[in-house]
């Protein structure tokens, strides 16, 4: 693999994110979790058994839950709400609206399953339109790191950021490349590789995929610039920018809806200063379904051999 | 005693002014809960109008049925948040009183935004939660229409107040009875209500919100309740409009503002005891 990022292990970007949460919690005493009855499910064992006076257990209440968090705000603490992704965003919109980002609330609303790779449980659980739902909130961050490490680092590192925060990562076990212990910064995208033929931003999951498409590409004689796209908002544009003035030409690639995701969010800053061409990996405005995490990247087209094609693609355009 | 009526009085007219200026805004459960807003305030409450967000080591309150902003607005000006001439200010442009309350041009005073119904009583429960975290023995009130309960949310916050024991929270109904569409018995009835809060787990009190008297005694004796394991809730009975006799007890005057000439008859029926803005 990419030689700056050799994969260490397979793990859950969601044990990350329990292990982050375990180690933040032991730093800084004002950092509580709630949960709407899926603190197995968010790897919170550990924090509970520790710290138990700071654990909520909220049931199967995802509102209140946002409220109890936005509340829990004055006075100092830092709320970490947690529950699947789809419980997170489109079941409280309103209240993550009102209650926490129109009130400037410092939650942090940590959603796991998020995307197709959830698998079995099918689209009722398969949200693929949080990102876009969370970056139109006027002042929310969001974020979807790439694996375990950078899923720990984030969850870590939002605790000293103050405001609303969307924090995004999955289920399955999946390579976890990105070096152990490197503090995570918010907005700031993380080179993978550098090449002058193509842009490929990715974020989350599909990071990993567009590493195996650089591999392929790069024997086809295609350079690649691939970005870690793991904070979508704030965006980093200056690294968007600095990499199309070079390559000239876009693929973006995410485990979400085209619309409203991270394709959306390089194409306004492309289509504002440096317009070029540029190919979308992403859910195409459907629902996903049941099916094994692979087999459902497979047949809604979020592989490395779609990134390739697309690559492809976009670097005929130009 | 005669003092919280006089401040009651002049909120009343306050109320009225306001909403009179823009020809917008919720003049009808403003008036009803103005008795109580201004018992909180200006007798029970520990509160510090230097105001800090975090409120620490002092009493807060929350409004779930934002809409009825007016009152707010002129409690907290009254009480010294923010002058009281900005009460000219309500609902036009660049204004920080808003339509319904916000922190987001921050108001001294407003501690969450609230309007869209139904999120206020999870909120008080997470301060409420905080202060115990950080040992802070002051307690949090929140208040909420009748109507409001109708929204689902209240009813998962309502279940884990009780079964966490968040005994430092005071929750008021304003049981009016009144609604935008009609009477609760009409839109979406609650009854028995006092039955569903007791069922659910918590300590209930009944009281008259436009009997200053009543209100005294009984959020006194909720006070003592404070720490017993239990949440506890105020069924507030107001009249909608009370104050101002051609708006008592009708829905009607829930979100409409009075004319030029019910204006005049209106504040000729509150004294003016701390002068008009």
């Amino acid at each position: 693999m990419l030689i700056d990022f050799p994969v260490q292990n397979e793990k859950e970007t969601r044990a990350g994110f329990g292990e982050g949460i375990y180690e933040i919690a032991k730093q800084n005493p004002n950092v509580v979790a709630l949960t709407a009855d899926l603190a197995g499910s968010l790897k919170l064992n550990a924090f509970m058994k520790d710290f138990p006076e700071r654990f909520v257990q909220c049931g199967i209440a995802e509102a209140n839950m946002i409220g109890i968090a936005a509340g829990m705000t004055i006075g100092g603490k830092i709320p970490y709400t947690t529950t699947f992704a789809n419980f997170s965003t489109s079941r409280v919109y309103d209240q993550i609206r009102q209650s926490v980002a129109y009130s400037g609330k410092n939650v942090k609303i940590c959603a796991s399953h998020a995307g197709l790779t959830l698998g079995e449980d099918g689209a009722t659980h398969q949200v693929l339109e949080d990102i876009g739902m969370m970056k139109m909130l006027p002042g929310m961050t969001v974020i979807v790191p790439c694996d375990f490490n950078q899923t720990k680092a984030a969850t870590m590192a939002i605790a000293s950021y103050d405001g609303p925060v969307y924090l995004r990562f999955g289920r399955p076990k999946w390579p976890n490349f990105t070096p152990l212990d490197v503090p995570f910064e918010i907005g700031k995208a993380q080179i993978i590789h550098e090449g002058n033929d193509v842009s490929i931003f990715a974020c989350g999951h599909m990071v990993w995929e567009a590493m195996k498409a650089v591999e392929q590409l790069e024997q086809m004689g295609i350079t690649c610039d691939l970005i870690n796209i793991h904070t979508i908002k704030p965006i980093d544009q200056d690294a968007i920018l600095k990499s199309i003035s070079k390559t000239k030409c876009i693929v973006t690639a995410e485990e979400h809806q085209q619309n409203g995701g991270l394709g959306d969010s390089v194409s306004q800053i492309a289509a504002q200063h440096m317009p070029c061409p540029h190919e979308f990996i992403a859910v195409k405005d459907s629902f996903g379904e049941s099916g094994k995490p692979l087999d459902l990247l497979q047949k809604y087209g979020l592989t490395s051999e779609a990134i390739v094609a697309a690559a492809k693609r976009s670097v005929a355009r130009k | 005693m005669q003092s919280l009526q006089d401040t009651a009085s002049q909120v009343r007219r306050d109320i009225l002014r306001m909403v009179h200026a823009v020809q917008s805004g919720h003049p009808g459960g403003s008036l009803g809960c103005a008795d109580y807003l201004v018992a909180l305030y200006f007798h029970f409450m520990k509160h510090d109008p230097a105001f800090a967000m975090d409120g620490k080591n002092e009493d807060l309150f929350f409004l779930s049925n934002g809409h009825i902003s007016p009152l707010f607005y002129s409690v907290l000006a009254r009480s010294g948040y923010f002058p009281i001439a900005e009460l000219a200010t309500f609902r036009k442009l660049n204004t920080r009183l808003q339509g319904h309350p916000a922190t987001h041009e921050h108001l001294p005073g407003v501690r969450i935004a609230s309007g869209s119904l139904g999120q206020g009583l999870s909120v008080a429960i997470g301060a409420a939660l905080t202060k115990k975290l950080n040992n802070d023995p002051c307690m949090v009130y929140s208040l909420h229409g009748d109507g409001e309960l109708q929204e689902g949310q209240n009813w998962e916050a309502i279940m884990f107040a009780a079964h966490h024991k968040v005994d430092n929270l005071l929750a008021t109904v304003d049981y009016n009875g009144q609604q935008i569409d009609g009477s609760t018995a009409f839109v979406m009835n609650l009854e028995n209500l006092k039955d569903k809060w007791l069922a659910f787990g918590w300590d209930v009190l009944e009281m008259d919100g436009n009997d200053m008297n009543d209100i005294l005694k009984v959020v006194a004796e909720a006070k003592t309740r404070m720490g017993k394991h239990k949440p506890v809730c105020i069924l507030m009975k107001t009249i909608m409009g009370k104050g101002v006799d051609f708006m008592e007890g009708t829905h009607e005057w829930h979100g409409i503002a009075p004319s030029d000439a019910q204006l005049e008859n209106a504040l000729s029926q509150l004294s003016e005891t701390l002068g008009d803005y």
